[in-house]
């Protein structure tokens, strides 16, 4: 099942607190995840924690499933960093800033773990 | 064991500058009046994942050589290059900054922002209808209604609310947040949200809507507004109007829930319009939520010594100024840069796919303290002093505010500055001996 669903990036706290160790895993935990509220989460069948693909016209990512409900129905949340930059829109319309909120998506579950930081840049170098 | 004062925090752009920091052995120990940002940038910095020394990449891996060989091999791709991008420069001081502009006219570059990603629109947006606006404090003073529209200070300028806006005490409002009616306008229920008096929530994509309609309302033509507009009902739009139009003094907070959702810059203008139109019957200004602590500062040196506050373009031999074509992204996804230059910012992180495959392509010079996702891209990478905690220097807070940053321990790393510096002596040199 594909939930269809608005993408927004954006900050929080805690990607914030982690601006200067992007390498650790903290970074990680902090941005590698996707908000969906509850009821878009149970159309999903999925938990928090577990992984979900998310595909756009620009590319896919897997990262893990966060519960937020203060998310309206078809709003999925992505902190801004790698994870979402996989799959925004790097269109900037003439003039000069990317799509980074509001770009269709497609959700589903998956078994594949999302990448670490550093697997996730590797791939740009052997695009 | 000193303890100093009145330290600035150099992390977003609230630019608090009232933080004691304890020092032992040359350490940052303990933090009053911060908050998790600053704390993680004071404290955490002895924690996090420094770099070291200068390196440069050889078959696929970086290896540690001395910074005059990173300077030659750095200033080398500067004046081999037709194209480069330099890109960055806000988590770094205003004398730095002037160094890297003045690096980008010795090598024709093109030099951008992080307001290339952030709020390069609102720079669109003031330079289309103007930006009023006021200094923090007059807010903490004055302000009886504050919005915050598309932005979410809770999560990224934590001490914004009690410092400068809805719960701090100032002179006309010595009730705090009881003196203030607090709104927030969201595509969903933030953190923030759930502080405000009245949460809005409007449809994603569909601000100008809003901003139209209430500027409609203010300007009084009701009759053209729907039944329903952006997702919320016309009784809605027109209490929200009233609020607006009766406050004493009311303040537009914004973020990137304007600058970069569906309408880009033309929401950042149609604010500044509604903030005219409201100017006709109280007092109103909008000020941006900047985020990274001195991207006002680049705003600030590069207007004063180009013309333009970002996305400018050396290549002529003069400065070129064009957004959509000049800006960071614009270059890279047009696949136009053939070297880049990154420093006291991190697009390797925060660049969509298409800009950050380009950059693994093209030779990368980074600058900074820390390892990230552009290290990971990097072909030279120079490690630089803290700015605010190894070095000081001057920043500008979001309400372009000039603060000087303290030098609170001593550092054997260079500052971005003298990097800078020590590029354009290098670039002189090896241009002079072409």
């Amino acid at each position: 099942m594909k939930l269809k669903a608005n993408l927004i990036s954006g900050r929080t706290a805690d990607q914030g607190a982690h601006l200067e160790a992007k390498t650790y895993k903290g970074y990680f935990d902090a941005c590698a995840y996707c908000e969906l509220n509850s009821s878009d989460l149970g159309k999903l069948g999925v938990s928090e924690g577990d992984s979900l693909k998310v595909t756009t016209n620009f590319g896919e990512v897997v990262v893990f499933a966060k519960a937020n409900d203060g998310n309206p129905d078809g709003l999925a949340f992505i902190p801004m960093g790698p994870w979402a930059n996989a799959v925004l829109d790097p269109d900037t319309h003439g003039c000069g800033m990317p799509g980074l909120k509001g770009v269709p998506s497609e959700i589903e579950a998956t078994k594949e773990e999302p990448l670490d930081m550093k697997s996730l840049m590797k791939q740009y170098r052997e695009d | 064991m000193p303890v100093i004062k009145d330290a600035v925090c150099s992390l977003c752009g609230s630019l608090c500058d009232d933080i004691t920091v304890t020092v032992e052995d040359n350490k940052i120990t303990k933090i009053e009046n911060a908050c998790i940002l600053g704390h993680s940038k004071f404290v955490g910095m002895f924690e996090h994942d420094r770099i070291e020394k200068p390196m440069i990449r050889k078959e696929g891996e970086l290896v540690p050589v001395s910074y005059e060989e990173a300077i030659e091999a750095a200033s080398k791709i500067l004046v081999n290059s037709r194209r480069t991008l330099s890109y960055g420069w806000c988590s770094t001081s205003c004398e730095a900054i002037s160094k890297a502009i003045q690096l980008a006219e010795e090598t024709g570059s093109l030099i951008d922002s992080t307001a290339n990603v952030c709020h390069g629109p609102s720079a669109l947006a003031a330079q289309e209808k103007g930006a009023p606006g006021a200094s923090l404090g007059e807010i903490k003073n004055r302000a009886d209604v504050i919005v915050f529209w598309g932005c979410n200070p809770v999560h990224a300028h934590p001490r914004h609310m009690s410092r400068y806006s809805s719960f701090s005490k100032g002179f006309f409002s010595t009730k705090g947040r009881k003196s203030r009616k607090m709104v927030v306008i969201d595509v969903r229920k933030t953190d923030t949200a759930k502080l405000a008096d009245k949460y809005v929530e409007i449809e994603q994509g569909s601000d100008l809507l809003l901003i139209t309609a209430l500027r409609s309302a203010v300007n009084g033509h009701e009759d053209v507004i729907p039944e329903t507009v952006a997702g919320i009902s016309k009784e809605e739009v027109l209490e929200l109007a009233e609020t607006l139009k009766n406050a004493q003094f009311s303040c537009i907070f914004f973020g990137m829930g304007v600058t970069q959702s569906r309408s880009k810059y033309k929401n950042g203008d149609g604010v500044s319009s509604l903030i005219s139109d409201l100017n006709q019957h109280s007092k109103a200004v909008m000020i941006g939520m900047r985020g990274h602590y001195n991207v006002t500062g680049f705003g600030q040196v590069a207007t004063w010594e180009t013309g333009f506050p970002m996305a400018i373009d050396f290549a002529r031999g003069f400065p070129y100024y064009n957004p959509g074509e000049t800006g960071a992204n614009d270059v890279l996804v047009r696949e136009e840069a053939d070297a880049a230059i990154i420093s006291a910012a991190d697009a390797g992180a925060h660049f969509p796919q298409k800009a950050v495959r380009h950059l693994a392509k093209i030779p990368v010079i980074q600058i900074d303290p820390y390892a990230n996702p552009t290290t990971e891209l990097a072909d030279v990478v120079i490690p630089a002093a803290v700015v605010g905690i190894e070095a000081e220097g001057t920043a500008y807070r979001m309400d372009a505010i000039p603060l000087r940053m303290k030098k609170l321990i001593d550092t054997e790393f260079k500052t971005d500055e003298q990097i800078a510096k020590d590029l354009i002596a290098k670039v002189r040199e090896l241009k002079e001996g072409a």
